[in-house]
């Protein structure tokens, strides 16, 4: 139930409206959860309804995180 | 996918795990629970828990929607949905949980019920604006993640006069459960060193809602993402947590949750909603604080006025072992029916229907692997 997936904004329209991308196949959700968003924005989709923006920055970090383990070992 | 595909990489997965294998201590087990239903579907997609040495033990948590409301609310939306002049409307998951003698809302459809699967609650208002002259009923349920887009469709019900919409509210609070399974009694309690924490609830609420398991209750906490990786290194940082007697709150999942959270959503949630006293849960029993309903402004909208729904009590089917599973102290493969009487295609208790269920995800994905271990699993 509470899976989400990430979503790309391509287009925002009227009423907190938008048209996302979610790997090659585009749907219109609500952003009225979010503040703010913009097009290329990425936002986690659920039920319809964007619950978060993802932060690039840290998504990076964290696949760095898993690189170090390569190394460590 | 961006930002899915880097994190299901499976050679990456091999170096974590092997990270892990280096990092246990051989003298002692690690009991770690994840609390997401969606934990305990990736960890079963992947095949994770055959990476993790023999000393790590996943326990499932009961982070599933559709598995923890008890059959008599279940109940009460079949007969909801067969009052002549009711739409109910609902997530597609809910529709096979069976209530009392077997009865689904699916069934009750077959029978002639108007039952809607629905994707979004935005659908739902629609319904009722394209029938004024029925009653539009949103089954909802779930955690705090489904709660803001309930929350969003009652305001817009009262902002468009939809006054032939109501919420059946079952919507239920993520810390309160996890309280529930701290606080169990001796006789159902199940021993955990550390919890996997959920990452889609904490993107709305925030970390912060989980710190006291760590600092006052002192059980490591990892709140983590849902693909393979995210979930490995939540394990490897509760594993060093436990090895080096710390208990703290750690967030792998930074790129979607901050210790605040959405703000907007939790201002949304407060105004529509209020704490219910108490609230039963299937497996954990009755646990106080723990659900919401909406609040008396509200009510013109509250289904289970509107309607003056009553709940009955009523058992799980005998030979069901859902109340364990949920509680964590049975596994899947534990319970006598599982995969013979009980499966997907026919579920008897509600863990085998969604796909975040314990059951199925086992049923799905892992009884082949305990097939090849050389254990019976009927």
């Amino acid at each position: 139930m509470c899976l989400a997936i990430p979503a790309l904004i391509t287009e925002l329209h009227d009423d907190d409206h938008a048209r996302v991308d979610m790997g090659g196949v585009s749907k219109d959700i609500s952003l009225t959860l979010l503040e703010d968003c913009a097009v290329g924005d990425w936002v986690i989709v659920h039920v319809g309804y964007a619950l978060r923006k993802l932060d690039q920055g840290e998504a990076e970090k964290t696949l760095q995180l898993f690189a170090d383990a390569v190394r460590r070992e | 996918m961006k930002y899915l595909d880097a994190f299901r990489d499976g050679d990456l997965a091999r170096h974590l795990a092997a990270a892990i294998a280096t990092e246990v201590d051989g003298r002692r087990r690690y009991r770690l629970m994840e609390f997401c239903g969606g934990h305990t579907h990736t960890l079963a997609r992947y095949g994770l828990e055959r990476l993790l040495p023999d000393n790590v033990e996943m326990i499932h948590g009961p982070g599933c929607p559709v598995c923890v409301l008890p059959t008599g609310r279940i109940e009460a939306a079949i007969a909801l949905a067969r009052r002549p002049e009711v739409i109910l409307c609902s997530y597609g998951d809910m529709l096979r949980v069976p209530g009392k003698n077997g009865a689904t809302l699916m069934k009750a459809r077959a029978a002639g019920a108007e039952v809607r699967m629905i994707y979004s609650t935005m659908d739902a208002l629609d319904i009722a604006r394209d029938h004024p002259e029925q009653e539009v009923v949103f089954f909802a349920i779930g955690f705090e993640t489904t709660t803001p887009p309930t929350a969003v469709a009652v305001k817009e019900a009262r902002r468009r006069e939809l006054h032939n919409f109501s919420v059946f509210c079952n919507h239920v609070l993520t810390p309160a459960a996890m309280a529930g399974i701290l606080n169990a009694p001796v006789q159902e309690a199940v021993r955990v060193n550390g919890f996997v924490g959920p990452g889609h609830v904490s993107s709305v609420i925030g970390s912060r809602p989980f710190e006291h398991f760590a600092y006052e209750h002192g059980y490591p906490v990892v709140i983590t993402g849902f693909e393979p990786l995210d979930i490995l290194q939540a394990i490897r940082q509760l594993i060093r947590q436990l090895n080096d007697g710390r208990a703290e709150l750690e967030n792998e999942y930074s790129r979607v949750v901050s210790r605040e959270g959405n703000q907007k959503a939790q201002a949304l949630m407060e105004e529509v909603f209020t704490q219910r006293d108490r609230f039963e849960w299937r497996g954990l029993g009755e646990l106080p604080r723990s659900a919401l309903r909406l609040r008396d402004e509200f009510a013109a909208y509250d289904a289970e006025l509107k309607f003056n729904i009553a709940m009955e009590a009523i058992a799980d089917h005998k030979a069901c072992e859902c109340a364990a599973v949920l509680r964590g102290t049975k596994r899947p493969e534990q319970c006598k029916v599982f995969a013979t009487v009980c499966t997907p295609d026919n579920p008897l208790g509600s863990c085998m229907v969604s796909s975040e269920g314990a059951c199925a995800a086992h049923y799905r994905y892992g009884r082949f692997a305990d097939r090849a271990a050389g254990q019976a699993t009927h």
